[in-house]
């Protein structure tokens, strides 16, 4: 595809911190090559408001290549834009078109409060994790590799539930705010190694309640955070996390 | 100065040894000790889980909003071991062998065979802890092959072997942090390192969000914040990584050693304008299955499936018949250099060479077939059930490249050219993993030890673990059993207090030069430079050009660099100026590094100094050190050298022909 300019008017939302109200303010960015990252177009705006004298937009970014999952941007009503099974810095301005307007968000939940402009705070989600998203190995313990085979349907479809980059787009697209996604991807992720059996109970357990104590949202299953995860993280992780869930609380303490 | 403290004895047993007679602290007086983690990488957060685990009082801190976003998680082809499982002739002396070979014989013996043997229990460890490496039918891992050598050694998870091994490392992490043994402070950047009689104590560190600075107190200070290739502006690192941890540190005493050893990864995408603010990388492990070249003709302006097999020049496989495509990240890079620079590039900016699949694609989907019994296949079905393969393999990757480039690398051949990628050079560390500071480590990338003049794919992974898993909870304990004593020192005293006014001092400073240009605009002045003057090839007279426009560049950012907000909120601007200024002063640094090194080696090539054909040409009888630079005030440095003794391997020329 032949490379092209465009001229947008974007409508961003600024917030001093958590503590003041936001609004959203437009600005005009011209000249902007369709080979571009979003975020670079980004770049664009920064140094002319630098320039201008202006307050430049916080953004969370990190990589810009999609695995670190700090890029964290609402556009246009879509986590992470109008690309499928895409992250904000690997969104391309080839989406776009000359005199589009953009909107652009930060994640909005209660869970994630705004730090500042489209900066938010996703430290509930490591809390998570503390609550029983790993393996208690201590270093040293391990023995030979392959020793332990598994099947690689399973190791395969462990995988595909561990490739969570934790940007939080799931919560950010569900209207209830539900961590359920995130949450089911680091259950299942251990709940289908072996390694992962001896704490298969607590680990469900303690983690929904700590997700719940974060104040996420239930589930109601409208699937938003599949069709919006970048790494197609699938529904089914959350059937498997409920299944979990419950056959650890019916066997509790036995 | 420099102590390398190699233990005696035979390579193969000093290790073995260290560990039986090294001094060890009582699990009662671990409690009482504190340490200090910088940077929640794989070293980072390896080593911070491991000590915690082990009791001492850990404070973990990383610039990024969570530890797992550090960047190891972008590391995509895999981490190397010595199990021998593919019985093809693997052994730890091979691992070690290799790597000293491929750094081009300037790393030390001692160090690397270390890291060889602890390279096996690392895989362990990462399955114990759920990491889900690729597996065969059988249940069991799978291998594949990297640059520079001829076993099967590599480990991966699909194209996200670093976000695994991370993500591993990082839960280990977050459950000592649920268990109280670590605490953990993200958005925070260490702007200082506070000494106290000689001893790294503690450091100053800045809370991104609010702005504050805070001060805390260590029994011991392990640095695991990277490399600093973001000093080229344009490089593979992610946008945040930095060198000002480790800066501060060598303006506080600690050796920089072989700075201008940087890695120029060869099969990463090529630039495609002035607004590029980083380049991405096409893992090493597509050179197992794609092909590299160019057309035979200067200036061919065809498409590439337009251009005829026999019009094509396989470069790698022309000149190293016996490594191939698989020759090592130097080799390779210069090798693309040299054909572009020569005219025989490809794409719109001539900057670029093809990475082809379609041959492997064929022979793969010829597999398939044969599998399946089908002798009549046509060519269609063979192509089909080839990019099915392909798509196994590096589906993700080929993703990656088309939502960059916007073309579909299943039908045509990439297009690719070197970008910085890693640096080998770091803070100088004695076998302990100790800078000559005593009580401050370096670990992972920050440090110089393993990896000579050229790493080696799929070592950092290695390395990074190696040393926070295998390595540090020994050596650390060895210094520690002697503080145990030590109480822990207020921050109220008078050389945390110096140190904070010191960084208070240069914050406002740089706060108050209200001038023109935006601190991009001098990192971006700053990465030409450096790309130009000393990137892939350097010269004498070129080096000494780009120190004297750094230090005019220094002059004008201090003077005329315009950083927006205040200091007391979350300002991204006022973070990036504190590393460039950084970043300025030690990319003067590495240019005197390379002046002083007469002699092309690894990733360090020296125009002057190459074979008659074009091969990278090294001077043992001069060069054979470690070159360590002692900071000695403002664009003033003194050398440290520290010889490079080969006890077990004889250096020859590098040959993959």
């Amino acid at each position: 595809m032949e490379p092209y300019h465009m001229n947008l008017n974007l409508k961003v939302w600024r917030q001093k911190n958590c503590k003041t109200k936001g609004e959203f303010k437009l600005y005009r960015v011209e000249n902007i090559s369709s080979e571009m990252s979003f975020l670079e177009m980004f770049d664009v705006l920064n140094e002319q408001l630098i320039r201008d004298g202006d307050d430049p937009i916080t953004f969370d970014h990190d990589c810009r290549e999609g695995i670190c999952g700090a890029c964290s941007m609402y556009i246009n009503g879509k986590p992470h834009g109008p690309w499928q099974a895409n992250t904000t810095c690997q969104l391309h301005m080839r989406a776009f078109n000359d005199g589009d307007t953009v909107v652009v968000e930060p994640w909005r939940a209660d869970a994630f409060p705004v730090i500042k402009d489209l900066m938010v705070d996703r430290t509930a989600f490591d809390r998570i994790i503390q609550a029983g998203g790993f393996i208690s190995v201590n270093t040293g313990n391990a023995v030979d590799g392959n020793s332990l085979p598994i099947a690689k349907d399973t190791a395969d479809t462990s995988f595909a539930a561990a490739m969570c980059i934790g940007c939080g787009a799931c919560v950010a697209a569900c209207k209830n705010s539900s961590a359920m996604l995130f949450l089911s991807a680091k259950v299942s992720h251990l709940a289908l190694l072996p390694q992962g059996g001896p704490e298969r109970k607590s680990r469900v357990i303690n983690m929904v309640a700590q997700m719940d104590k974060e104040g996420f949202g239930a589930c109601t299953n409208t699937g938003a955070c599949e069709a919006t995860c970048p790494k197609e993280i699938s529904l089914t992780n959350i059937a498997r996390l409920n299944k979990e869930y419950l056959f650890a609380s019916i066997t509790a303490g036995r | 100065m420099l102590d390398a403290k190699i233990p005696a004895g035979a390579l193969d047993d000093k290790w073995t040894d260290y560990k039986g007679h090294c001094k060890l602290v009582n699990p009662s007086n671990k409690r009482k000790l504190e340490v200090i983690v910088i940077g929640t990488g794989l070293a980072g957060a390896s080593a911070a889980a491991s000590l915690g685990e082990l009791g001492y009082n850990v404070k973990a801190f990383c610039f990024q909003d969570s530890p797992r976003r550090a960047h190891s998680i972008a590391a995509q082809g895999g981490i190397n071991a010595a199990k021998n499982y593919q019985n093809d002739g693997d052994s730890v002396f091979r691992l070690f062998y290799d790597t000293i070979k491929g750094g081009d014989y300037r790393a030390r013996e001692s160090n690397v065979h270390r890291l060889a043997e602890v390279s096996n229990h690392i895989i362990d460890q990462c399955v114990a802890q759920g990491v889900p490496f690729a597996r065969e039918y059988g249940g069991l891992l799978s291998n594949r092959s990297f640059g520079g050598t001829q076993v099967q050694r590599t480990f991966y998870a699909a194209g996200q072997t670093g976000q695994q091994l991370l993500i591993g490392a990082y839960q280990a992490l977050e459950r000592q942090i649920a268990l109280g043994n670590v605490k953990m402070y993200s958005r925070h950047e260490m702007l200082e390192i506070v000494k106290i009689d000689g001893k790294a104590r503690g450091i100053i560190a800045r809370d991104l969000v609010t702005g504050k600075l805070e001060k805390h107190f260590g029994h011991a200070v392990l640095l695991c914040s990277g490399g600093y290739g973001n000093v080229f502006y344009l490089s593979t690192n992610a946008m945040g990584s930095n060198v000002t941890a480790a800066w501060k540190a060598h303006k506080k005493g600690a050796a920089f050693a072989n700075p201008c050893f940087t890695q120029i990864h060869p099969t990463c995408i090529p630039v495609s304008g002035d607004h590029q603010s980083k380049l991405t990388l096409m893992s090493e492990s597509l050179r197992n299955d794609g092909r590299i070249w160019v057309p035979k003709k200067q200036g061919d302006n065809r498409k590439a499936s337009e251009i005829p097999e026999e019009e094509r020049d396989y470069y790698l496989e022309r000149r190293y018949p016996a490594f191939g495509n698989l020759v090592p990240r130097d080799v390779a890079s210069r090798a693309a250099k040299e054909r572009c620079d020569e005219g025989y590039g490809v794409g719109t900016s001539k900057q670029a060479v093809y990475l082809d699949f379609a041959a492997a694609i064929l022979r793969y989907g010829k597999i398939e077939a044969g599998k399946e019994g089908n002798d009549h296949a046509s060519e269609d079905d063979i192509i089909k059930s080839g990019k099915e393969v392909v798509k196994e393999k590096y589906g993700n990757l080929f993703d990656m490249y088309e939502k960059i480039t916007g073309e579909n690398p299943y039908e045509v051949p990439m297009r690719i050219y070197p970008a910085v990628h890693y640096t080998m050079g770091g803070l100088w560390v004695d076998y302990e993993l100790q800078t000559n500071v005593p009580g401050l480590y370096a670990l992972g990338e920050a440090n110089f030890s393993d990896h000579g003049a050229n790493r080696l794919g799929a070592s950092a992974l290695m390395q990074g673990l190696a040393d926070g898993y295998f390595v540090i909870p020994y050596t650390l304990g060895n210094s520690l059993a002697d503080e145990i004593y030590a109480k822990a020192i207020e921050t109220s005293h008078p050389a945390f207090e110096e140190a904070e006014k010191e960084v208070a001092d240069r914050i406002h400073k740089l706060m108050n030069i209200k001038g023109t240009q935006t601190v991009e605009s001098f990192h971006k002045r700053l990465g030409k430079i450096m790309w130009d003057k000393c990137g892939m090839a350097r010269n004498e007279k070129a080096l000494q050009q780009a120190i004297t426009e750094l230090q005019v560049l220094k002059k004008e950012f201090w003077s005329d660099v315009k950083i927006p907000g205040g200091i007391d909120e979350m300002n991204p601007e006022l973070d990036k100026a504190n590393r460039v200024a950084d970043f300025i002063e030690l990319g003067e640094l590495m240019c005197i590094d390379a002046l002083n090194r007469n002699e092309s080696c690894g990733g360090h090539f020296r125009e002057e100094y190459q074979t008659p054909d074009g091969e990278a040409m090294r001077d043992d009888e001069h060069f054979m050190y470690v070159s360590a630079w002692e900071y000695a005030g403002e664009s003033n440095w003194n050398l440290h050298k520290e010889p490079l003794v080969y006890e077990v391997i004889k250096p020859t020329q590098r040959n993959y022909k």
